[in-house]
């Protein structure tokens, strides 16, 4: 396909749909580099709409540091509201980048970055756009290297028709790699064609193309066993792992949007990993070890991301940041850096603890006050041991309290709602909780003017977790509990009115447990919900749970099993699941030890601060703990 | 402890200068609403370490007013800002380091130390040229005629509230068809900056050259063309660009004044 820019054909249509300026690029810190001397080109995708995709992290590294070579291009990509591809269907315009417009059919490759499996309609949705064949084993040379990354890459069984490859875990090496392998292929003549080219990528054991294994199922459904089709192909394909980020620092130039998204901050990731075993957190299981950047580099990247795009807030990022081991030197030296220069600082707070409290109010020395999270997941003890949460209900009235005492009038506590073995109970104590918080902070504070939000997620069984074999919550047992305690909540007038209470159906999790869990098969249901017209997947007013199970029925039913088969079902230890050739490090067999621990609410600690208890990541990889502290301490910047 | 924690003691430096500038929304960055240019002017502020003084309070925000907006989508060449800055600056420095700091396509290029009086005030026209690919210049030139010769011109507007009339005929100062050929390409800009049509346009091109006054609630190019189709029958077969060449004061010879005239010779008005 030709590369030349759509937009002459594009910028006719803009005027017709909302908010036009998502689709024009020219953001601050975009790259635009000459077609012709690149010697791979590469299209990245987030696969949701541009005010969620663009301040995508993942997707902002790496188009950095492709860029950052000189033979190679990257530009960008992201889902099309429905108005505009209306529009485009009607006139012929294909799948675009922002960047230079130019059709992503006309790349090399074409990398999708998966924060959730509710972005897969949107991916079928591009490729057809883009005018891409849905199939993988329909391409050909012409097309693009379809390539799957991100959290839900480490299962990307219900996509595998749809995508050539798919890499596990950190990205930073892992596109310069493959870059390479697609260079020297160009550079030697395509040899083999496109065969060739993925057999090159396969044998890495790095990069997982599914056409390259078979999948053979038992008389009753469940996997029998998955095995490659070709010599040279690993049994095992293993994640990536960038070691000492403190050699990536990335974002450098962070793409500035003129669009209103749905971040507008510079973010810093100031740790990768997170070993709190939290059972149910998918991204804490596949992103060990911890790996720390150090204060020094952390005050170098903010410094220098506020220069280069202006944004006058800044986050601290990472599963737990309050774990960092000098995070109480980076927030006060921070603070002082910025102090009255109306920059505002924050901490995504989520450890129960009243030294997040003691941080969040360092870092608002200057006035500008961030809004304090707090998550226990569970409401009563019992279900934070099975979770794996080491969280007190004492821990959590004294952390509100200190928040309360400290100037806050609001706090915000989040929860799960379906977990393991949870019973009416468990969600109801969350109501208990709850109204506790409240009378210890009246009391605390004199005041009757404090609140605090109850917000509810509903629990996904994930892939790479001790929650795998885990059965999912049936939607109307979580409709039915949220109503409950609801009632729970008001049953106290008083106390009622200062909880806000948030919570989603039960329906959209049901269809993320089976996008999550998911085998080849479920690839058809995608197919069908896609022809049907699903779109957007992630927000609720395009969401249909209707199409959903219409569509697992038709597609599922005649294969024997369903979309309760994939879902609510429990594994037993013996079974195959679609992901076990996939090597996240974690070894299959600690994770059902700490599966049956959580059943037998046994704690585990965390392995920063106590005994490695042998997950197997760090052997597995060949990785280790890269953590502080190194005594450094911020200096304060000179004053212009 | 008490409620609220008090505002912080925390004063903000004074304003001790401002200027206006005037900037151009230009080629594909014409799509910018305004709230997105204001951010993005935000942005380049702190971007470009400008003194910009603060407003007090809880969430200080950096002294900045608008003067109108030109709506999302439409080109213009004539935007205007005023900026607080609590150190002293030199206008067309200020201009450079703006201008450099936002992403091109938001060039700022204009920039005058305020002599006082509202801005506001000396803005009280737009002149707008609007191409209109696939029409023919005789066509619009007829179709012109029969709006400027009709009493009214009303046309329909749906907003959030709900549906309105506004009369498209009575602000237009001055509508006229303009003779010149155009072949620039999207990117390109001639010498007032305006991107040509664009190549697969049907030819013709007629270009329109508007003076609308300033009322409320405005009159917007679109509701000028909804009254020519109205009045006039005119049914342009693409979509036509718009963009906005100057605003300013009215002058008794039907010109646009430059609004930022008075401060240049620093003799405040009222």
């Amino acid at each position: 396909m030709s590369a030349a820019s759509v937009f002459p054909r594009l910028e006719p249509l803009l005027p017709r749909v909302s908010k036009p300026i998502q689709y024009v690029g020219g953001e601050l810190n975009a790259v635009a580099k000459d077609w012709d001397s690149a010697a791979v080109r590469w299209a990245l995708m987030y696969p949701d709409a541009y005010e969620v995709g663009q301040p995508n992290q993942g997707v902002q590294i790496l188009y950095e540091v492709l860029n950052e070579r000189d033979d190679v291009l990257a530009e960008r990509t992201y889902a099309v509201w429905p108005d505009l591809e209306a529009l485009m269907r009607e006139h012929g315009v294909p799948q675009f980048t922002v960047d230079a417009h130019r059709p992503v059919a006309a790349f090399d490759l074409f990398g999708v970055s998966f924060a959730t499996e509710m972005g897969y309609t949107n991916l079928l949705a591009a490729l057809d756009l883009a005018q891409i064949p849905l199939d993988a084993a329909a391409r050909d040379e012409s097309h693009p290297v379809v390539i799957a990354g991100g959290h839900a890459a480490f299962n990307p069984e219900p996509i595998a028709d749809f995508i050539d490859a798919a890499v596990l875990g950190d990205g930073e090496e892992a596109v310069l790699e493959i870059t390479d392998i697609v260079r020297a292929w160009k550079a030697d003549g395509r040899p083999g064609g496109r065969d060739e080219l993925l057999l090159r990528l396969a044998r890495t054991e790095a990069v997982y193309v599914p056409r390259f294994y078979d999948v053979d199922y038992l008389p009753d459904g469940r996997i029998q066993r998955v095995i490659p089709n070709r010599a040279e192909v690993p049994f095992r394909v293993h994640k990536r792992t960038t070691m000492d980020l403190d050699q990536w620092p990335y974002p450098k130039q962070p793409l500035v949007p003129l669009a209103e998204t749905v971040h507008e901050r510079y973010a810093v990731e100031i740790f990768r990993g997170c070993t709190r075993g939290c059972r149910f957190c998918q991204a804490g299981m596949i992103t060990r070890p911890v790996r720390e950047r150090s204060i020094t580099t952390i005050g170098d990247m903010v410094e220098r991301g506020i220069k280069e795009s202006g944004f006058n807030e800044v986050g601290l990022l990472s599963l737990s940041s309050a774990d960092h081991s000098e995070i109480g030197d980076v927030c006060s030296g921070l603070a002082d850096r910025y102090e009255g220069d109306n920059v505002s600082l924050s901490l995504p707070s989520t450890r129960v603890d009243a030294f997040n409290v003691t941080l969040a109010q360092e870092l608002s020395r200057n006035g500008r006050r961030s809004g304090l999270t707090f998550a226990p997941e569970g409401g009563s003890e019992r279900i934070r041991r099975v979770i794996n949460k080491m969280v007190s209900e004492e821990d959590l009235i004294r952390t509100v309290v200190t928040a309360y005492q400290g100037g806050w009038r609001q706090v915000k506590l989040y929860f799960m709602c379906g977990l393991p073995t949870e019973t009416d109970d468990d969600v109801l104590q969350i109501a208990r909780l709850a109204h506790e918080v409240i009378k210890a902070g009246r009391e605390a504070t004199g005041s009757k003017d404090i609140r605090c939000t109850v917000s509810i997620g509903g629990f996904v069984p994930k892939p790479h977790t001790p929650f795998q074999w885990a059965s999912q919550a049936d939607p109307e047992t979580v409709d039915r509990r949220l109503k409950l305690l609801k009632q729970e909540i008001n049953s106290n007038r008083s106390l009622g009115r200062a909880i806000g209470y948030r919570y989603h159906d039960g329906e959209p999790s049901v269809i993320e447990g089976l996008l999550s869990r998911g085998d080849r098969r479920v690839g058809a249901v995608i197919r069908r919900v896609w022809e049907q017209g699903g779109r957007f997947d992630g927000w609720s007013e395009h969401f249909s749970y209707r199409r959903w199970t219409d569509a697992a029925a038709e597609a599922l039913e005649p294969m024997g099993v369903s979309l309760a088969w994939y879902t609510l079902r429990e594994r037993d230890e013996n079974e195959v699941l679609p992901w076990d050739h996939l090597d996240s490090g974690l070894d299959k067999e600690w994770l059902w030890a700490d599966w049956q621990d959580s059943l037998s609410e046994v704690e585990q600690d965390d392995c920063r601060w106590t005994p490695c208890f042998d997950c197997g990541v760090c052997p597995g990889m060949d990785t280790e703990i890269q953590i502080g502290p190194t005594g450094r301490k911020l200096l304060p910047l000179t004053v212009v | 402890m008490g409620k609220r924690k008090p505002v912080p003691d925390r004063d903000q430096e004074p304003v001790v200068q401002r200027i206006r500038i005037r900037y151009a929304k230009r080629g594909r960055l014409r799509f910018t609403s305004h709230r997105d240019f204001a951010r993005a002017l935000e942005r380049a502020v702190r971007r470009a370490e400008v003194p910009i003084a603060y407003s007090a309070g809880f969430s200080p925000h950096p002294k900045i007013s608008y003067v109108g907006a030109s709506p999302t989508g439409v080109a213009s060449e004539a935007e205007y800002a005023e900026v607080g800055l609590r150190r002293p600056m030199d206008a067309d420095a200020l201009r450079q380091a703006l201008d450099a700091a936002l992403p091109p396509g938001i060039d700022v290029v204009d920039a005058v130390v305020s002599a006082g009086g509202s801005l506001a005030d000396r803005i009280q026209v737009s002149r707008w040229r609007l191409e209109l690919p696939g029409v023919a210049p005789d066509e619009l030139a007829v179709a012109v005629e029969t709006f400027m010769a009709a009493p009214e011109a009303p046309v329909e507007r749906s907003t959030k509230q709900g549906r309105r009339t506004l009369d498209a005929r009575a602000p237009v100062e001055r509508c006229q068809v303009v003779e010149e050929p155009t072949s620039m390409g999207e990117t390109s800009t001639s010498v007032e900056g305006l991107a040509a049509p664009l190549p697969g346009y049907p030819a013709p091109c007629a270009i329109l050259d508007l003076v609308v006054r300033h009322v409320t609630p405005s009159v917007r190019p679109d509701e000028i063309l909804a009254g020519l189709r109205s009045v006039a029958d005119l049914e342009p077969p693409a979509p036509v660009r718009a963009t906005r060449v100057a605003q300013g004061v009215f002058t008794e010879d039907g010109d646009v004044a430059d609004p930022l005239a008075a401060d240049r010779e620093g003799t405040p008005q009222r």
